[in-house]
C-alpha cells in the first residue's frame, strides 16, 4: 500500500543515498585519478632518486627526505607541548583558566595554515638570513609544529575526560601522586591520544601553504636544519605547475606516494582506536 | 522524603555539635581518627556542620543517614578527597593520631597512604592485571621490587579473600572478574599499601547479597587489624558489621553510639524514625 509517509521515508532515504553519492564521488575519483596518474611513474629510482631538472631519471628522493625531516621536527615540537597543553585543560585547569585555554587551541585549529606561515617567516625567516634568504628547514619545522600542538592538545584533553573520574580517585587515594596519577590516565586513554597525534602528523605532513614561506624547496638532499629544503608537497606544487610533461607526471607521482602515506597513517589511526592498549 | 512538613524537626542541641562521649574511648588509647569541628561545603552548599566525633582503633564504624545527609562527604574529608572537587572548602581538623591531617606541614600523599579508601563502585584499574593492581599504589609510588610486589599482592589478596578465586589469572585484566570479586580487588588494592584506616564508602550498593555477604565478613574480620569507618544506607548492614554506629541527618552528627544501644535504645527521636523506617 502506498501511503503519504511510505513516500516521504522514500524521498528521505533518496535524498540521503544521494547527498553521500556527491560527497563519495570526488574522493573516489581523486583516489582515482592520482593512482591512475601516478602509479606508472613510480619505481625503484623515482623513490631513490633526487630532483633532476631534466626529469629523465629523476625522483622525489629528497622530497620525502626532507618530509620526513620537517614532519619529525614538527612532532618533536608539537607533541610534547601539545601532550602539556592537554593535560593542562584537563586536569590542572579550574574553571576559567581551562576555559579560555580550551577556547584559543579550538581557534588554533581553525587558523589557515597560510597564516601560521606568514607568522614564522616574518618572526623567523626574515629575521635569521642564511645563505637561502633565511628559508629553513628547522623554520618549516617549526612551522608545522605550532600547528600540531592545538590538534593534540584538543584530542589529549578529551580523551583524558572519558577517563571516569572514579580512576583518578583510585589512584589518588592510594597515594599516588599527581603527576604520576596524571601518567596513569593517560595510559588509560593511550588509544585517543595516539590518535590525536597520528590526526596531527597526517595534516601537517600533506601541508603546503606554510612550507611556501619556510622551507622554499630544493633540488638538493636535506642540508642540515638552517638550510632550505624539498618536501613532497612543495615537490608537487613546483612540477604539476611546470608544464614539462614529465615533470608534471613526476608530481602525479609524488601525489599518489603523499596520498598513500596519508592513507596509510589513517589505517593506522583506525588500528590505534580498535585495539586496547595495555600500559604500566 | 523527608522534611519538616512531614513533622520532623530537627532539634539536636542546635548550635553546639553533638559531641558524643563514650566512656569506653577515653579508658583506651588515643582514638585513632579525631573530627573536631568539621564543616565542609561545595559552593555555598554547606553539606557539613560541624560535627565532632571520635573513632575507635581496630573496631568497624558505621555512619549510616538518608541519601544527601553528608555521610559520603565526611568520609572523604577523612582522606582529603574532598579537595579534589572543585569548589569544595573545609573547616575545622581532622585528626590522625593526634595529628591534624590538614596541617601545613602534612603531605596529601603520606595521608592517603595511611587512610585507604574503598568506593562504592568497585573501580579496579583496566588497563592493568588483577595482579598489578592489587600493588598499584607501591609500583605508581615507585616499588619495583618484583619479588616482593608479587609477596605483597599474595598477602594483600589473601586478606580480601581473593586469592584461591584468582591465583591462576593473576595476569588477566582487573576489569575481567566479577563486580564482588572486583569489589574484594580494591580492598586487596587498599591494603597493599598498609593503611591503619580503611574507608568504605556504600561498598557493597552495587553488588548481589553474596557478595555483599562476603565483603561484609571481610570487613568484621579486618578490623582485627584496620579501623574501619564504612558508609552505608543499609541499616542492616550497619548492625551485622559495626561496632559503633553514627546516625547524620542533614549534614549534623544526630547519634552515635555502641550498634546494639543505637538500634534497640536510641536516644534521640529522630534517630528512632529513621532506623524504624519511618522516612529516609
Amino acid at each position: 500500500m502506498i501511503t503519504r509517509r511510505g513516500i516521504l521515508d522514500k524521498v528521505w532515504l533518496g535524498l540521503a543515498v544521494a547527498a553521500v553519492v556527491a560527497a563519495l564521488a570526488p574522493l573516489a575519483s581523486i583516489i582515482y585519478y592520482v593512482t591512475v596518474r601516478g602509479i606508472s611513474a613510480i619505481s625503484w629510482n623515482f623513490l631513490t632518486h633526487n630532483f633532476n631538472q631534466v626529469g629523465n631519471n629523476g625522483g622525489i628522493g629528497n622530497a620525502l627526505e626532507g618530509t620526513f625531516l620537517v614532519v619529525a621536527l614538527a612532532s618533536a615540537i608539537g607533541i610534547p607541548i601539545g601532550l602539556l597543553v592537554g593535560v593542562y585543560v584537563s586536569e590542572y585547569g579550574t574553571g576559567r583558566s581551562a576555559d579560555v585555554v580550551r577556547f584559543l587551541s579550538d581557534v588554533l585549529v581553525g587558523i589557515p595554515s597560510i597564516v601560521t606561515g606568514i607568522l614564522v617567516y616574518s618572526a623567523v625567516v626574515i629575521s635569521f638570513p642564511t645563505p637561502y634568504n633565511g628559508y629553513t628547514a628547522f623554520a618549516a619545522g617549526l612551522a608545522l609544529g605550532l600547528m600540531e600542538i592545538p590538534i593534540i592538545a584538543n584530542t589529549t584533553s578529551e580523551s583524558l575526560k572519558l577517563v571516569p573520574n572514579s580512576l583518578r580517585e583510585a589512584s589518588a587515594a592510594l597515594g599516588v601522586r599527581k603527576w604520576r596519577t596524571i601518567l596513569l590516565m593517560m595510559a588509560n586513554s593511550l588509544g585517543g591520544i595516539m590518535t590525536g597525534i597520528l590526526l596531527a602528523t597526517s595534516r601537517v605532513a600533506g601541508e603546503t601553504a606554510p612550507l611556501l614561506l619556510t622551507a622554499l624547496g630544493s633540488t638538493q638532499s636535506f642540508q642540515g636544519w638552517f638550510n632550505s629544503v624539498e618536501t613532497m608537497t612543495l615537490f608537487i606544487f613546483q612540477n604539476g605547475t611546470s608544464g614539462t610533461p614529465n615533470l608534471v607526471e613526476q608530481a602525479w607521482g609524488a601525489s599518489f606516494v603523499l596520498l598513500i602515506t596519508v592513507l596509510g597513517i589513517n589505517i593506522a589511526i583506525k588500528m590505534v582506536t580498535r585495539r586496547r592498549i595495555v600500559f604500566v | 522524603m523527608y522534611s519538616e512538613a512531614e513533622g520532623i524537626s530537627v532539634q539536636t542541641k542546635p548550635d553546639s555539635a553533638p559531641v558524643v562521649e563514650m566512656t569506653a574511648f577515653d579508658s583506651e588509647r588515643v582514638p585513632i581518627v579525631e573530627l573536631m569541628n568539621l564543616n565542609a561545603w561545595y559552593g555555598s552548599q554547606h553539606v557539613i556542620s560541624d560535627v565532632s566525633m571520635k573513632f575507635k582503633r581496630n573496631h568497624v564504624t558505621a555512619i549510616i543517614g538518608p541519601s544527601g545527609c553528608g555521610k559520603s562527604t565526611l568520609v572523604r574529608c577523612l582522606n582529603r578527597l574532598h579537595e579534589l572537587v572543585p569548589n569544595a572548602r573545609l573547616t575545622g581538623n581532622v585528626m590522625l593520631d593526634g595529628v591534624d591531617i590538614y596541617g601545613k606541614q602534612i603531605d596529601v600523599v603520606d595521608v592517603r597512604r595511611r587512610i585507604g579508601m574503598v568506593f562504592q563502585k568497585p573501580n579496579p584499574f583496566p588497563n592493568m592485571s588483577i595482579r598489578d593492581n592489587v600493588v598499584a599504589g607501591l609500583k605508581l609510588g615507585g616499588v619495583r621490587d618484583k619479588k616482593r610486589l608479587d609477596e605483597i599482592a599474595r598477602n594483600a589478596l589473601q586478606q580480601a579473600f581473593l586469592w584461591d578465586e584468582v591465583k591462576d589469572k593473576l595476569s588477566n585484566s582487573g576489569a575481567s572478574i566479577s563486580g564482588g570479586q572486583q569489589q574484594r580487588l580494591c580492598i586487596a588494592r587498599a591494603l597493599a599499601v598498609e593503611p591503619e584506616v580503611i574507608l568504605m564508602d556504600e561498598p557493597c550498593s552495587a553488588l548481589d547479597p553474596t557478595a555483599t555477604a562476603k565483603i561484609e565478613e571481610l570487613i568484621i574480620k579486618l578490623s582485627d587489624n584496620y579501623t574501619v569507618i564504612i558508609v552505608t544506607h543499609n541499616m542492616q548492614q550497619a548492625s551485622r558489621v559495626a561496632d559503633y554506629t553514627a546516625f547524620m541527618y542533614l549534614g549534623k552528627l544526630i547519634e552515635y553510639d555502641e550498634t546494639p544501644k543505637m538500634f534497640e535504645n536510641p536516644k534521640e527521636e529522630l534517630t528512632e524514625r529513621y532506623i524504624t523506617g519511618k522516612f529516609g
